[in-house]
């Protein structure tokens, strides 16, 4: 960036290089989210304070605030009923109860990695057959991107109805979806990964006189597998969301999208709500990392550029 | 036509030869009348199969046949004594027929060697997608699959056709309100950021990898959260969409900022170009397949967010809230037609800006011709 070159450069005190880098930035854009969020609090509350606190027109802002911050059904809860919400959830609870946000987790979980593991497979067998064929590659090729513009979540309350009456376990509907939103970005980036080998390697593979498959495993693959680490990371988000939003129409059978949907019928669960949200998110955001740290490993062991570190 | 493609055609027209010795269904009448379409597309492909020329006016005759045998077998299985206990009679014809069509997509592929065009773009998907409606539409009304369980095509164009003024209403009620205008204000408000944080790289390095994370995450689940803040009516939906909108196109704006070569920035400065002209001149063209992708990715997140966010809860009208109610009442004609409505409005949506952009970077090299 420009401006970054002409800017003078930071001083050597500890702020100068915490700032410089991204560690920095972020915990302090994070800071002022919360702190903004705390704020928001007491004005976005206010119906709730006074159903709590007939006569807080009176208080003084200080015990009008603390209150605010401490409701149970307020209209936005604060980060630190949020953290207070979900250590209860996880650690607190038997892990196989109701109210354990583990045993939700769990049955979010199972659904979203079905879905991964299947979804996967089947962009890879995609990617693999559009590459090497040119007919799959025109006749396929579109309607996989036709496929991604149709928003399928609402094939989730009919889904849930037919598999109601073929009598399927409830986990199948919801692996469907998470499979359908992750073999996508899959497919999409493994054909890229795997025509990213240039001419001239290819025509060096055909001078050694090496089949198909010999092509296939020992330089289309390898070339492919960064970019593959990358369409899972995007894909196992997919799983995730999919996951949730089939369970939110089926009320009973738990799972983290069931706890929003009490949360949001329940005045007295709201908690709950914001607990499972963001659970979810962290669900989302530890699954991306470890797929982060496999790939580190991998493309390390490999020797690929962007392995290691 | 290669040795592969010769075999097929053969093995095709040996399938739907073979099928006129085997009942068409259990119960079948003896009929003749649409069939014999089918013996006249076995002969041909027998023939076009056993030339091994490339296609010329003989495989158009036998594209012409195919479809016309597609419908004929699609007017066999909607007979009383066929649906519900089609048979081998049958089958076999829609095996050879599917056999025949994957052929003649692969024949219009290899075309594409002699000279490419839009024929050899279009021809094979749109070939490929009518055949899974066949399949599709040949397998529900031959097993006779319940409708609670799966519609046929021909019925859920029906169901389109019975409920079209339902099906408008709500398109309009979801779409204008909560996708587009969720859509336009969140990509708008993500690439407003993303100048912001252009312009100060504190902003950047701090907001990028929030963004990055944030982009992941089940956004969609805040939908509850809304409707406390914005009570149930329309805004709640938007503003999910809003949501989920702005955090890729902030990360893509940001990363199509960053995209140009420091040669190009070079040779601004050297013009005495200040910030302003840099980036109206160089930098947001060249950050347009970025900023295209992301309004791509959010066209699809804005149908979902508002269709999603209306299974919680919503005033009595919609895509999402009269998919919802009437599932519940397995009650599957309409639900189908909303979702053939959201399936084509999603297209659509998305392919109007995919033809925009094409407009706007028709400079980029992936519009190439080899």
């Amino acid at each position: 960036m420009t401006t970054e070159a002409l800017a003078l450069p930071a001083g050597r005190s500890p702020r100068g290089r915490l700032m410089r880098g991204q560690a920095g930035p972020v915990a302090v854009v994070v800071l002022a989210i919360v702190a903004a969020w705390y704020l928001a609090c007491l004005p976005m509350n206010w119906d709730a304070l006074q159903r709590a606190m007939p006569d807080a027109a009176s208080r003084t802002l200080a015990e009008q605030f603390v209150a605010a911050i401490n409701l149970p059904d307020g209209k936005i809860a604060a980060p630190h009923q949020i953290v207070a919400a979900m250590v209860q959830g996880l650690f607190f609870e038997p892990p196989f109860g109701r109210r354990s946000l583990v045993y939700h987790s769990m049955i979010t979980l199972s659904s979203a990695l079905s879905g991964f593991v299947l979804g996967a497979v089947l962009g890879i067998i995609l990617a693999v057959l559009i590459v090497h064929y040119r007919s799959m590659r025109k006749s396929l090729m579109p309607w996989v991107i036709i496929s991604q513009t149709i928003p399928i979540l609402a094939l989730v309350p009919l889904l849930n109805a037919v598999l109601g009456q073929l009598d399927l376990p409830i986990i199948v509907p919801k692996a469907l979806i998470a499979t359908y939103l992750c073999f996508f970005p899959v497919t999409v980036g493994m054909v890229k990964g795997l025509t990213s080998p240039d001419p001239m390697q290819l025509d060096l593979m055909r001078t050694y006189d090496a089949s198909k498959a010999q092509t296939f495993w020992k330089l289309r693959w390898p070339a492919a597998t960064p970019y593959l680490f990358a369409s899972l990371k995007i894909a196992i988000a997919g799983c995730i969301v999919g996951a949730i939003v089939a369970e939110m129409p089926t009320g009973a059978q738990g799972g983290l999208g069931s706890r929003l949907l009490a949360g949001y019928q329940y005045n007295n669960l709201r908690l709950v709500l914001w607990a499972a949200l963001f659970t979810a998110a962290l669900l989302s955001a530890g699954l991306i990392s470890l797929i982060a740290l496999a790939e580190r490993r991998v493309l390390a062991s490999m020797g690929v550029a962007g392995g290691g570190r | 036509m290669t040795a592969f493609q010769s075999r097929g055609w053969l093995l095709s027209g040996v399938l739907i030869l073979l099928s006129a010795f085997f009942p068409l269904a259990d119960a079948a009448a003896p009929g003749f009348a649409p069939q014999a379409v089918l013996y006249a597309a076995a002969l041909v492909f027998l023939l076009v199969g056993g030339r091994r020329r490339p296609g010329g006016a003989s495989f158009a005759a036998a594209l012409v046949l195919l479809v016309a045998s597609a419908a004929a077998l699609t007017a066999i299985v909607h007979r009383p004594d066929v649906a519900g206990g089609a048979s081998w009679g049958f089958w076999l014809k829609a095996v050879g027929l599917w056999l025949a069509s994957w052929m003649a997509v692969d024949g219009i592929a290899d075309g594409e060697k002699a000279g490419a065009s839009r024929w050899h773009d279009l021809a094979p998907a749109v070939l490929f997608g009518a055949t899974l409606l066949a399949l599709w539409e040949w397998i529900v009304a031959g097993f006779g699959i319940q409708p609670i369980n799966l519609l046929a095509p021909s019925a859920i164009g029906a169901a389109v056709g019975y409920y079209a003024q339902t099906l408008v209403q709500d398109f309009v009620w979801t779409f204008l309100r909560e996708v587009l205008l969720g859509w336009l204000v969140g990509s708008g408000a993500g690439f407003a950021v993303a100048l912001v944080a252009d312009r100060i790289p504190f902003l950047r390095r701090g907001l990028l990898p929030l963004g990055n994370i944030v982009s992941a995450l089940p956004i969609v689940g805040i939908a509850p959260v809304m409707i406390w803040w914005f009570s149930y009516e329309w805004p709640s939906k938007t503003a999910v969409v809003i949501a989920m909108t702005f955090f890729p196109m902030l990360v893509n704006t940001v990363a199509g900022l960053a995209a140009t070569g420091s040669l190009e920035r070079d040779l601004m400065r050297s013009y005495g170009a200040t910030y302003w002209p840099t980036l109206v001149r160089l930098r947001l063209p060249a950050a347009m397949p970025f900023i295209f992708n992301g309004l791509k990715i959010n066209s699809t997140l804005a149908m979902i967010g508002a269709i999603v966010a209306e299974y919680f809860d919503g005033p009595t009208m919609g895509m999402g809230f009269r998919i919802n109610t009437r599932a519940a009442l397995s009650d599957s004609g309409i639900v189908w037609a909303e979702i053939a409505v959201a399936m084509v409005a999603g297209s659509l949506f998305y392919g109007i800006i995919a033809l925009v952009e094409r407009a706007v970077t028709f400079w980029h090299p992936s519009y190439r011709r080899a």
